[in-house]
């Protein structure tokens, strides 16, 4: 007989194993959040002092003349990430609806699946490449509206695969459930595997907004971005990440301080953003629910 | 008020597996009929195939006929409003995790688009009454999710939630398998108290529960029918060799 | 499989059988005394009563636990219900062995007579009953259980018979009252053998085929139907 107690030997090994593990963890733990601290640390120590009132209301100034601000930039990146969630969400969704309860084990699921991960891997910069070849060119000018539809492009195979993803998660007990009240295929989907997935579906979207919400690369080509308050959603629009990207490489140092600032602004109000929802979908909960 | 189930040649396929051969049996109406047999022998495909749960499998086929009162289930009526005529109730609870105790009794017809509050509030009573757990949730109704009641609790959820859209007809497929011994026999008691109103069908692999609950037995084995007769005839004398075997344990 | 199970009814089986000689042994013995006027086997029979009683209810606690333990089901149950009747049964088949036994003690006090009553014959017929079956009840053997009894009209009017001749005995012959109506009792005794025995095939059969066959006036028929759905 081979001895399989554990030994006392084995026990202090086990224990020491244990400890390893245990720090290891920690401290990837604290990689993970040191660059994230560090990041918003610095950006305050370097923009905060340029933040002020004008900086939230005025459009940018001239070079040479002071003052000025990117307000008309925070509200055209809210308009761009407002069309690119109204059309990035509702059709990843779709699509990770198709693949997990009607797709599934089909030819078609399986290229929808094949194609929204390799669309996940695609350069942003070819996005906007794309997007200008496929948009800008046919409209003859630049637009809030072709950043939007590139943006929510590079959104929607990640909110499809998380959709999926998170379906998948769902018991299909439940949906026997449903289907044993007589409640048609449909409604299934709609108030029971998606309403139970929900949270999941949520954090994926909030994680495909963060992720475009910084995009700059497709921005530059359809967007392009503007120095003046927006009129219309079929006009180029400026955008936080853009003046941050003309700012951070002109040669002057108050334009510097702005891009700092721009990059302050940009983190937070994505922190924001991704806050109020969590906050306002939490809301509603109920005891011992999901 | 419960109906009669007739069954004619019933034949179920899982892809190429044959999991029910000419099965023909006659449930009495407002009575309590158990499906006992081994796993595998096809009894929870059977009461599958009796509210056409069966065919949500892509995969899954059958043939034959299923007259429910006077309605042939496979002819006449879609799957989705037999479901709502034949009432089931699985082996794990599963009341809806998102929503309140009250909403989960409620799906049935909020999910079919009813919403008359009065009526509804009626039927979530009625029904929880029904199951035994009225007097336990009265004051959580729309406080607590379905989620966070007991085992038991949630299997007489479950329950309540099936007969709050009013069927004539009450599957359970091993409905106490997961529960422990004191819930196991609220959920007899409820069957025992259920059938004067509906007509029940139950899947167990406890003999005793079997025999405890049923009028009539059904032995299943290998995807046939071997015996179907009243619960004191198959426990105390059986006429087939390999129910015999079966329910004294000197299967297999 | 439910080894321990079928192990503990094979152990079971085996105690009844045990207590089913005893019983038997116990009539053999008090005939034998009838027989030889040998008041020593009296005694041994009297001595085997508290023993019979013992494995009597020792028979009936197995069962019983066994009942609730193991909540047979079928072929089982009807085996443990069975032996619970078997039990009983030879139980008083042990106490009609006392019974003849005190008789014969008086019988052998008393003037030895010629009686009109073979009782040596009666008690060859109502033990190979009991021994039939009880072979019925160790071979699982239906027939043969059916034939005890058919044996049963043969000892009850080989009884009523003795009836007669010891009514016309004591009307011609008073005097000799006392030992014929010892003898008369004495058939009695073994008539009621021959009724236990019969009920222990009865069970057998209930056990074997499921069937009751009690106070059934026609038993094949029923058989008959047992057979053809099996």
């Amino acid at each position: 007989m081979t001895q399989i107690r554990p030994s006392r030997s084995n026990a202090s090994i086990r224990q020491a194993t244990n400890h390893i593990v245990t720090a290891i963890s920690i401290l990837s733990t604290i990689v993970v959040l040191v660059p994230l601290i560090a990041i918003l640390f610095y950006l305050i120590y370097k923009g905060a002092s340029s933040l002020n009132l004008a900086f939230f209301t005025h459009t940018p100034k001239p070079v040479g003349e002071s003052g000025g601000g990117m307000a008309n930039s925070i509200v055209g990146s809210s308009l761009v990430l407002l069309v690119a969630s109204l059309m990035g969400i509702p059709i990843g969704i779709a699509g990770g609806v198709y693949l997990s309860e009607y797709g599934s084990g089909t030819w078609m699921g399986a290229i929808i699946r094949f194609t929204a991960d390799v669309l996940n891997g695609v350069p942003s910069i070819v996005m906007g490449i794309a997007g200008y070849a496929l948009i800008v060119v046919h409209q003859h000018h630049f637009s809030a509206l072709a950043g939007g539809v590139t943006l929510s492009i590079m959104m929607i195979p990640t909110v499809t695969r998380t959709t999926e993803e998170m379906l998948r998660t769902v018991p299909n007990s439940l949906r026997e459930a449903a289907y044993g009240l007589g409640v048609p295929r449909w409604r299934t989907v709609l108030s029971i595997s998606l309403r139970s997935a929900a949270p999941g579906i949520i954090t994926g979207c909030m994680l495909a907004f963060a992720r475009v919400a910084g995009e700059t690369a497709p921005l530059l080509f359809t967007a392009f971005g503007s120095n003046f308050w927006p009129h219309s959603l079929n006009e180029p629009i400026a955008a936080l990440p853009l003046q941050i990207f003309v700012y951070a490489l002109s040669p002057y140092d108050e334009w510097h301080r702005l891009a700092w600032a721009g990059s302050l602004v940009l983190i937070t109000l994505i922190m924001l953003s991704v806050g109020l929802v969590r906050y306002v979908t939490s809301r509603g909960q109920l005891k011992g629910g999901m | 008020m419960g109906v009669g189930i007739e069954v004619v040649d019933l034949n179920a396929w899982y892809g190429v597996t044959h999991t029910l051969k000419d099965i023909t049996l006659n449930i009495p109406p407002n009575s309590a009929t158990a499906l006992i047999g081994p796993s595998g022998c096809g009894k929870s495909t059977f009461v599958r195939c009796l509210n056409r749960m069966h065919e949500t499998n892509p995969a899954a086929r059958a043939t034959g006929t299923v007259k429910v009162g006077d309605r042939d289930i496979y002819r006449d009526a879609s799957p989705v409003e037999i479901r709502r005529r034949i009432g089931m109730v699985f082996q794990r609870p599963n009341p809806f995790p998102t929503m309140s105790i009250y909403d989960n009794v409620a799906s049935g017809l909020k999910l079919n688009g009813f919403r008359n509050r009065k009526v509804l509030d009626e039927v979530v009573e009625r029904s929880l009454k029904q199951s035994a757990l009225w007097e336990e949730v009265k004051d959580d109704l729309k406080k607590k999710s379905g989620a966070s009641l007991s085992g038991g609790q949630q299997q007489r959820l479950c329950i309540a939630r099936a007969l709050a859209v009013d069927p004539e007809v009450l599957l359970m497929d091993e409905p106490a398998s997961a529960l422990d011994p004191v819930s196991t026999s609220k959920i007899e008691d409820l069957i025992f108290n259920l059938k004067n109103e509906y007509t029940i069908v139950i899947v167990t692999h406890n003999m005793q529960q079997a025999a405890r609950v049923a009028e009539n037995t059904g032995f299943f084995l290998m995807g046939q029918l071997v015996e179907f007769t009243s619960t004191n005839v198959i426990f105390t004398k059986p006429k087939d060799k390999r129910t015999e075997d079966y329910i004294t344990g000197r299967f297999g | 499989m439910r080894v321990k199970f079928h192990k503990n009814l094979d152990e079971l089986k085996e105690r009844l059988l045990v207590m089913a000689g005893l019983a038997e042994q116990a009539v053999q013995r008090s005939i034998e005394a009838y027989r030889t006027r040998d008041l020593s086997l009296c005694d041994l029979v009297f001595q085997s009563e508290p023993a019979i009683n013992r494995f009597e209810r020792e028979v009936d606690q197995m069962a019983l636990d066994l009942l609730a333990m193991e909540q047979p089901m079928a072929v089982d149950l009807r085996f443990l219900y069975a032996v619970l009747r078997i039990n009983a049964d030879l139980e008083r088949v042990g106490d009609q062995a006392v019974n003849i036994a005190a008789r014969v003690q008086e019988m052998t006090a008393q003037a030895s007579a010629e009686l009109p009553v073979d009782i040596p014959k009666l008690a060859n017929l109502s033990s190979a009953m009991v021994r039939k079956s009880l072979q019925s009840l160790i071979e699982a053997n239906s027939e043969m259980a059916h034939s005890v009894l058919a044996m049963d009209d043969e000892v009850d009017a080989m009884n009523s018979d003795a009836f007669h001749a010891i009514t016309e005995l004591v009307q011609r012959k008073p005097d000799l009252a006392p030992q014929a109506l010892n003898a008369l009792i004495i058939a009695r005794n073994l008539e009621r053998v021959g009724d236990h025995a019969t009920n222990i095939a009865e069970d057998v059969i209930f056990w074997v085929e499921g069937a009751d066959v009690r106070h059934s006036s026609d038993s094949r028929s029923e058989k008959r139907d047992v057979e053809e759905t099996s």
